[in-house]
């Protein structure tokens, strides 16, 4: 009785068959992704709100990369976010703002970033990473924050303009374009990381998290896999910073902030290791957000904790995880 | 063939050797666990690693596949000095180990186990776009050796939920995915009930006959069974060594070894 065993009729396919079934698309997947479209119709005020989930998905995406896959904890993964948002932002400011370029420049030098670090990352585990991302996250920071000839310190940085998407797509007020963008991106990047997910490097990942010991002892690079996922990681850390960057036409030092780093603890919620949990956590904990910073300004984190603590202690693998309990439960009736 | 097991290195096997140890020392703080070691695998030997408790047999392996550091003393693999190598450098020429403790991938199934590490052999785990289902021949392996092991109807299932006899079999599967030419098996048995032990040293003794095996096992019916050869470790040092006749009538090992056993 578990979740994630899907032992279906399976044993009467052949391995290859077998394998290949477990990479394809099922039917709540595609579900899942209509759903992103309602905003257009039934919120359609909210259309900020629900390109900010969609920016807030990416970067949990991102962090169930490492975390979720290869079992990397870490509490500065902002600090890759910011660097996005910054590289996106001075670009435009600085006179080309053009957003796909922006985009792509962000994810260059977020990569990098994480290119960078991932040397000494790979080569701790458990409580030393989750000091040294600390570390690291807390560094950049306050360089962003002296830095403030570039990059405008805790005033943020002012004047962003972006040109049209395309050439043709004004960025409205309404959010309708920022959306569209966001959402796009979101799902291209997760048609790149389910790819990812059912590769042998993939498999690799999974190893890692699940036997970091074995995984030497048949031959396996691990600190080779390690930086290439955190690298990846990295960059679309960047590309999310980057839109949130583009379609807010502002950069705030929040965006390296060891507050958004701790915030993507939301994949708890959804759970790890899922893709679709750092979706669904994303969503639950930005609609969360926005409802009880209405009821209580002050207080709202207090909503949050409380939340945190349901669902962990109720759902411990998640809200997937859950979810995919109930649904192995009735499928096998 | 009746010389003392003492001068056993002298041995009249002038086979090439697979794997070799010359001086092997280490010690934790002041207390030596590995101590001037001089070991010598001959290509397709059986070789059986036998001690008390705290003897130094998986320190050995440990220091073999490069899971410790030795303070003193070389590795040979074939001709190559593999004494500073990462472990997994070791595994890719050729050295694999079993653990006595289950190191599986709880999380995974036998079939995506063992697919993992033929992809690493292959050198095809860095693939990140490619879905794993296309590499048939990849996969085919993969089923092949679980198969032998007599684990193709379970490969499907979680490790985790697999009965414990299943998952060392599964400890020598991953192993053998590395396609060894050294394969060292710290106590494949460990923990299974004593009717089945001889399962799994039935599959360990089908193994092809290139392979080159040390294992460490305590049931001495099944050393003297699959043993061609007996090295007894005390101390960290090498007592003695011989065919496994020699080992049984050497008072020595009694002693130290068979008859402690008994007490204990």
């Amino acid at each position: 009785m578990r979740i994630g065993t899907t032992v279906t009729a399976s044993t009467t396919l052949t391995p290859q068959a077998y394998l290949r079934a477990q990479s394809r698309w099922q039917p709540i997947e595609i579900a899942f992704w209509l759903a992103t479209l309602a905003p257009y119709v039934l919120f359609p005020d909210y259309l900020s709100l629900a390109s900010q989930i969609a920016i807030t998905a990416l970067f949990a995406l991102s962090l169930d990369l490492i975390l979720g896959y290869a079992g990397i904890v870490s509490l500065g993964h902002a600090a890759f976010f910011g660097v996005g948002a910054y590289t996106a932002g001075i670009i435009a400011k600085y006179g080309w703002g053009e957003p796909l370029s922006g985009l792509l420049a962000a994810a260059v030098l977020a990569g990098l970033t994480g290119y960078a670090t991932s040397f000494i990352i790979a080569r701790f585990r458990h409580l030393a990473l989750i000091m040294l991302t600390l570390g690291f996250g807390l560094l950049l920071a306050e360089l962003a924050n002296s830095a403030s000839w570039l990059t405008g310190g805790v005033d943020g940085l002012q004047g962003v303009k972006m040109w049209p998407l395309l050439g043709v797509f004004e960025f409205d007020l309404y959010g309708y374009v920022a959306y569209t963008y966001s959402l796009i991106v979101l799902f291209a990047v997760f048609l790149f990381a389910r790819r990812l997910i059912n590769s042998p490097f993939g498999l690799a990942l999974r190893g890692i998290r699940e036997n970091a010991v074995r995984m030497p002892a048949i031959g396996a690079p691990s600190r080779a896999h390690i930086q290439t996922i955190y690298t990846i990681a990295a960059a679309i850390a960047g590309i999310a910073g980057a839109l949130l960057a583009q379609t807010t036409e502002t950069v705030s030092l929040e965006t390296l902030g060891f507050q958004r780093s701790a915030d993507v603890v939301m994949l708890v919620l959804g759970g790890a290791g899922r893709l679709y949990g750092g979706l669904i956590g994303a969503a639950i904990f930005m609609v969360a957000r926005d409802q009880f910073s209405g009821i209580a300004p002050q207080y709202w984190y207090f909503w949050i904790g409380v939340l945190l603590v349901m669902v962990v202690m109720i759902l411990p693998n998640g809200i997937i995880g859950g979810l995919s309990k109930i649904y192995g439960r009735w499928k096998r009736k | 063939m009746s010389t003392p097991a003492h001068s056993a290195k002298g041995t009249s096997d002038t086979r090439a050797l697979a794997l070799a140890t010359r001086g092997l020392s280490k010690s934790f703080g002041s207390l030596p666990v590995a101590r001037n070691v001089e070991i010598k695998l001959p290509q397709g030997a059986r070789y059986a690693l036998i001690g008390p408790n705290g003897a130094g047999k998986t320190t050995l392996i440990n220091l073999m596949t490069g899971m410790l550091t030795p303070n003193a003393g070389r590795i040979f693999l074939g001709d190559d000095d593999i004494t500073t190598m990462e472990p997994e450098a070791r595994v890719r020429r050729g050295l694999a180990r079993t653990f006595q403790i289950n190191t599986l991938f709880a999380g995974l199934n036998p079939l995506e186990a063992v697919t993992l590490a033929v992809a690493e052999r292959r050198g095809i785990a860095g693939n990140f776009w490619q879905n794993t289902a296309i590499h048939k021949e990849t996969i085919e392996e993969a089923y092949d050796i679980l198969v032998r092991l007599r684990l193709g109807d379970c490969c499907y299932q979680i490790t985790r939920e697999l009965p414990y006899g299943r998952q060392r079999l599964l400890e020598i599967a991953l192993a053998l995915a590395t396609k060894p030419k050294v394969l060292l098996l710290d106590e494949p048995a460990a923990g299974v009930p004593q009717e089945e032990s001889g399962d799994i040293f039935e599959a360990v003794a089908g193994l092809s006959g290139d392979l080159t095996l040390l294992f460490i096992e305590h049931d001495m019916h099944v050393v003297f069974r699959f043993a061609s050869h007996i090295i007894v470790l005390v101390g960290g040092a090498i007592f003695t060594e011989g065919s496994p006749a020699e080992i049984a009538a050497d008072p020595g090992v009694r002693e130290v070894y068979l008859g402690k056993r008994k007490h204990g």
